[in-house]
């Protein structure tokens, strides 16, 4: 097909430029960083003189080491559990034939569009009932059941495709439920069991709202919740704000772009199906 | 675990008694009950799913929905006061105003993100296949990865009075309509907005050029050759193939519009006045700063349809073509 460079050129410019939008809040971000703390530096500028050692006061004003451990904290409660189960009830849904699998299913998909605004008032009553307020647990257990939803229908999706002729030949051979699950669909599964993992470890990642309103200890928060407390702690001194925000952004950044293809291969199949 | 799935098994296995009666309706029934049989190791593998999902998700929208019937403080005992907290949703200025400016905030989160990237991506789909698309890719995913909060405050510090914004108003000449781009009463909304259009431009923009790229070139080409134009082949053969991925972008905006909450809790905490106060913030503030518990949760409820009002009808628009 025969395009006009008219055209071409067109489409490239435009690209450029919406990749320029997108790229120049983070050089602000930056930039901001390097200048000398509490001055008010004027827009887009590169320092005289740039502050490195801003980097090195920010990381520990925002006790980056805790904050990072308490994150972890929570991915390893969150995810390898959410996809556990997930998987679990997606594999009894779409591949066994369960009795009253529609409905269950419906209820399931009913959670999906569910804002989390709407459940978070009972939701801090019920965790202070368990004692468990301003731990990381008070994260960890409201994300598995929030997560459902979504993991439920991804992974249920995923099952729905899988050749019930497999299943039967293995049957035919013997195999249980159990081992039919973990030695012939779990195998096949993995790729969308890991882009399933990449999307809960990021929603995890930054979550906000419930870190908020149900651990008040940031050390104890996930990383989007503790950006939220620093910019409360140091929202005046800009440049000090701007150099924590970079580091706090820094491990999702370089998780992504060490794993960037299978981000975004599931960042857009999640959008589709969800 | 593992013993009782294999007992559900070598049950099944066993021809029951009943298999050999000769009556239909004896061995309709034992039929059915077979499946059922057949099928309880299955309902076990769903049960730790829907355990945490019934306690952490169903089991509070019960109790929002109870709370919103009461005038509560969460301490007291609270007082039954049936729709009033729902009446009062539609009386009360700042009440409504959140929700309001729930539906403005589309326009910005969902209209101009999902038109521009629509276009975007019909002009980028020629050479969807070059390097330079290849690392748009990871460029434009970039706002999708980092926390809200965080694209919150890069643009809290570029909409400054001093921000890179001004700066670039003043260095086109345009040094007059400079201002606090989140402090004013007129623009906060939009400036608010903008953040949200930003988010969500490349993601937008990505997953219609991924519905473009699958659509026979050969489509094009006819258009072509009937002499249609850019535009015309835009509306004939481009618009209808990306319905389903319009209809998925449309709809995750906009719920991101209607719940947004990080971005403007970082940003304008609801101000100035209440002139950016959404539901989700406001839900936030009733229920732990004023301790209305009550009111706090009828507006949950409300949001919570509202979104699904909306999202429903949406839905069924993307999955249109699935079905036919």
């Amino acid at each position: 097909m025969k395009t006009s460079a008219r055209e071409l050129w067109t489409g490239r410019t435009l690209l450029v430029f919406v990749m320029l939008i997108t790229i120049v809040p983070f050089i602000s971000l930056f930039v901001t960083a390097l200048h000398a703390p509490g001055t008010y530096p004027a827009g887009l500028a590169w320092p005289e003189q740039p502050h490195w050692e801003n980097f090195v006061n920010a990381f520990q004003a925002a006790k980056m080491g805790k904050l990072l451990q308490s994150s972890f904290l929570i991915e390893l409660g969150v995810v390898p559990a959410a996809v556990l189960i997930s998987t679990l009830a997606g594999f009894a849904l779409g591949h066994l034939k369960v009795p009253f699998s529609r409905t269950i299913f419906i209820v399931f998909v009913l959670g999906l569009t569910l804002p989390f605004e709407g459940i978070i008032v009972p939701l801090y009553y019920q965790i202070r009932s368990y004692g468990l307020l301003n731990t990381q647990w008070a994260i960890i257990l409201p994300l598995l059941g929030l997560f459902m939803p979504f993991a439920v229908m991804w992974m249920r999706a995923h099952f729905v495709n899988m050749p019930v002729d497999l299943s039967e030949a293995a049957r035919v051979d013997g195999a249980s439920t159990w081992q039919l699950f973990w030695r012939i669909h779990v195998p096949l599964s993995m790729p969308a069991i890991s882009s399933l993992a990449i999307l809960l470890f990021l929603w995890t990642w930054n979550q906000f709202l419930l870190a908020i309103v149900l651990v008040d200890d940031p050390t104890k928060r996930t990383m989007a919740g503790a950006l939220g407390a620093f910019q409360g702690q140091w929202g005046t001194d800009i440049p000090m704000l701007c150099a924590g925000s970079l580091l706090i952004l820094t491990p999702t950044l370089l998780v992504f772009l060490a794993f960037q293809r299978q981000f975004v291969a599931a960042l857009l199949q999640g959008a589709v199906k969800g | 675990m593992t013993a009782s799935w294999r007992t559900g098994e070598s049950l099944e296995n066993r021809p029951s008694v009943s298999d050999r009666s000769s009556t239909p309706e004896a061995r309709r029934r034992a039929d059915r009950a077979r499946r059922l049989r057949r099928g309880l190791p299955g309902l076990g593998l769903v049960a730790p799913a829907a355990i945490v999902y019934g306690v952490f998700v169903l089991s509070p929208l019960v109790a929002t929905i109870q709370y919103s019937f009461y005038d509560w403080n969460g301490i007291t005992p609270g007082t039954w006061t049936g729709l009033d907290n729902y009446a009062r949703l539609f009386t009360d200025k700042e009440l409504f105003g959140s929700i309001v400016n729930a539906f403005q905030l589309i326009l910005y989160f969902s209209v101009v993100p999902v038109t521009f990237g629509l276009i975007a991506a019909a002009l980028i789909r020629k050479f969807g296949a070059s390097r330079l698309a290849m690392v748009s890719r990871t460029v434009l995913f970039l706002p999708q990865v980092i926390p809200l909060v965080a694209a919150g405050i890069m643009w809290t510090w570029l909409m400054a009075r001093d921000g890179a914004v001004n700066q670039f108003l003043r260095l086109i000449g345009l040094g007059g309509v400079t201002r606090s781009w989140l402090g004013d009463f007129n623009t906060a909304l939009p400036a608010v907005g903008v953040i949200g259009a930003w988010v969500s431009l490349g993601l937008c923009m990505l997953l219609l050029l991924a519905g473009m790229t699958k659509i026979d070139p050969a489509l094009f080409e006819a258009a072509r050759l009937d002499g249609a134009g850019a535009i015309r082949e835009f509306t004939a053969v481009t618009l209808p193939a990306v319905r389903q991925e319009l209809g998925v972008a449309i709809t995750i905006t906009v719920i991101s519009a209607l719940r947004s909450f990080d971005i403007i809790y970082i940003s304008t905490q609801g101000g100035p006045g209440n002139s950016t106060l959404v539901p989700g913030l406001e839900i936030y503030y009733l229920a732990f700063f004023q301790r209305a518990i009550g009111q706090a949760s009828a507006l949950a409820v409300a949001l919570t349809i509202v979104v699904l009002a909306v999202v429903l009808p949406l839905n069924r628009l993307a999955r249109g073509k699935e079905d036919s």
